[in-house]
């Protein structure tokens, strides 16, 4: 317990770094996702094209290699970007991939009379998807999408490779202790991620329950 | 597409205006790749002599990328296989009859779904060494893939050992079978059919993870580019970073296009096949970021 009181600071900084990273990352994901679907459904032919092309690149590039990317190749094209902003960009722009696939699936989930009697009432396209259809479908994708985002707060991890101090990075900037002190250094690593999923994927549940539609 | 539902099809005006806003759009795209390629030129990054290094062997780029690639593919091999065998056991554990088999194997998928492949890497490789158990990088990053994906994969077996209709369990029971020859005669046959398409993507995010061994020094292609940069900077100065790296990158993009084109196509052969053809909707499974059935909501995966 000593030493958790001693490095009070150490964790309190990591575990911060990590939920802004999340959070952050988060939101420029589902914002960004939530374009990507629009796209992904419209009737504009190459804004299809885009985003399909987006989300195939994303999801077949793993993210160390974004990260990489991101961090040393920028640069290259006289772009500097901090570590954590970087970072945030990275797990945003790599999530956003994987939140256009849910959120997509929620938009075909919801059934064709709604988006027809839509049409028929005279809504243009962006009426309809912002009145009627992309309500409906962020309620129905709430179990996928909490599982991308609860990944996604796993993934931040990532960026301790970046040299963001975040909760992982922990291990390897404390590994001259000792190997009691290493495993407590474990364990709280450990929990930190956990105080972040368990009460996210909790709310999620709630959430779930509530927006829930009755078919 | 077919008659979509979302939209009218557009008439002639609103087709003009696609056009128009077409037009734009793809000189805005051509714009912004004019100006990273003009950038790129600035810094002299388009200099055919600099990406020649790439090509040349007497620079010894071209072999060391090649090695790590194989280290690369070597890690996903051993991770692929261990992982599917211990998952496969996992799954088989986790429905067992008997609490004392079904107890640890939960506790050890759920534990392992619920934290960061990245900090089970870092326990194998920084922590282990303090018991004594001096490990290599290799070995920590395959242990790392093995013990996160194994748990993954097994609730993926889970879920299709339980998508098998229940009559196919109780007639082979009823034909005086034992538990052990159900499982592996009956069950698991159909189920791995079933879940084949899951199964290779969850695969694919097992080799795109192996990037993972950048960040613990193990010369997959990322690291060897770091290091082949690390070598010419004192050199060269920063003559070829760009061009090796963008090398690296590409190199795992394509694998990883080349296997998730095979996972589909492996989903269509399946879906066309008569003898999965029975497959109802999963329960849970679904092919996420991750390709990864969740019951508790505190779960999946990764990278």
């Amino acid at each position: 317990m000593q030493f958790y009181v001693d490095n009070f600071g150490l964790f309190r900084d990591a575990f911060l770094t990590t939920l802004s990273l999340s959070l952050l990352g988060g939101l420029l994901a589902l914002v960004l996702g939530t374009l990507l679907a629009a796209f992904r459904v419209s009737p504009i032919t190459p804004l299809r094209g885009l985003a399909t092309f987006y989300v195939e690149t994303f999801r077949n590039t793993p993210l160390t290699v974004v990260f990489f990317f991101i961090i040393f190749g920028l640069p290259q094209i006289d772009f500097v970007i901090g570590f954590f902003p970087g970072a945030v960009l990275a797990i945003g722009l790599y999530t956003a991939a994987f939140v256009c696939e849910a959120v997509r699936s929620g938009i075909n989930a919801v059934a064709s009379g709604q988006a027809e009697a839509a049409r028929a009432l005279g809504l243009t396209f962006g009426q309809s998807l912002r009145e009627v259809v992309l309500p409906q479908a962020f309620r129905t994708v709430v179990p996928p999408l909490g599982n991308v985002l609860l990944a996604m707060v796993k993934n931040t991890s990532i960026a301790a490779g970046f040299a963001v101090s975040e909760l992982s990075s922990l291990l390897p900037r404390l590994v001259n202790a000792n190997a009691g002190e290493l495993v407590l250094v474990l364990i709280g690593v450990v929990v930190g991620y956990m105080l972040i999923t368990v009460p996210s994927a909790f709310a999620l549940h709630r959430v779930e329950r509530r927006v829930a539609i009755l078919r | 597409m077919s008659t979509p539902v979302l939209f009218d099809l557009p008439g002639p005006k609103a087709r003009a205006r696609i056009r128009i806003g077409t037009i734009v759009g793809a000189l805005l795209i051509a714009g912004i790749v004019a100006f990273v390629l003009i950038r790129l030129n600035g810094n002299g990054q388009l200099d055919p002599q600099r990406w020649a290094i790439l090509t040349d062997p007497r620079s010894g780029v071209p072999q060391a990328l090649g090695e790590a690639l194989l280290r690369t593919l070597q890690v996903a091999a051993v991770g692929m296989v261990l992982a599917t065998a211990l998952g496969l056991l996992l799954a088989v554990g986790r429905l067992s009859d008997h609490a004392w088999v079904r107890a640890p194997a939960s506790t050890f998928i759920e534990f392992f779904r619920a934290i960061p492949l990245l900090v089970v890497i870092f326990a194998l490789y920084f922590v282990l060494p303090k018991f004594g158990l001096e490990i290599s990088a290799f070995a920590a990053l395959t242990g790392g893939l093995v013990l996160y994906n194994s748990a993954v994969l097994a609730e993926i077996f889970r879920a299709g050992i339980l998508s098998v209709d229940r009559g196919q369990r109780e007639a082979a029971l009823g034909l005086g079978m034992r538990k052990s020859q159900v499982m592996t005669l009956v069950l698991l046959p159909q189920a791995v059919r079933r879940m084949l398409p899951v199964l290779v993507a969850q695969l694919v995010v097992l080799l795109k993870d192996s990037s993972l061994g950048f960040i613990i020094s193990y010369f997959e292609l990322l690291r060897q580019a770091r290091s082949l940069v690390e070598f010419f900077v004192p050199r060269f100065g920063n003559e070829y970073t760009f061009q090796i790296y963008v090398a690296a990158g590409l190199i795992y993009i394509m694998i990883n296009v080349l296997l998730s084109q095979l996972a589909k196509y492996i989903e269509r052969r399946t879906r066309r096949n008569k003898k999965a053809a029975a497959v109802h909707e999963l329960p849970g499974v679904e092919d996420g970021p991750t390709g990864t059935p969740s019951r508790t909501g505190l779960s999946t995966t990764t990278t």
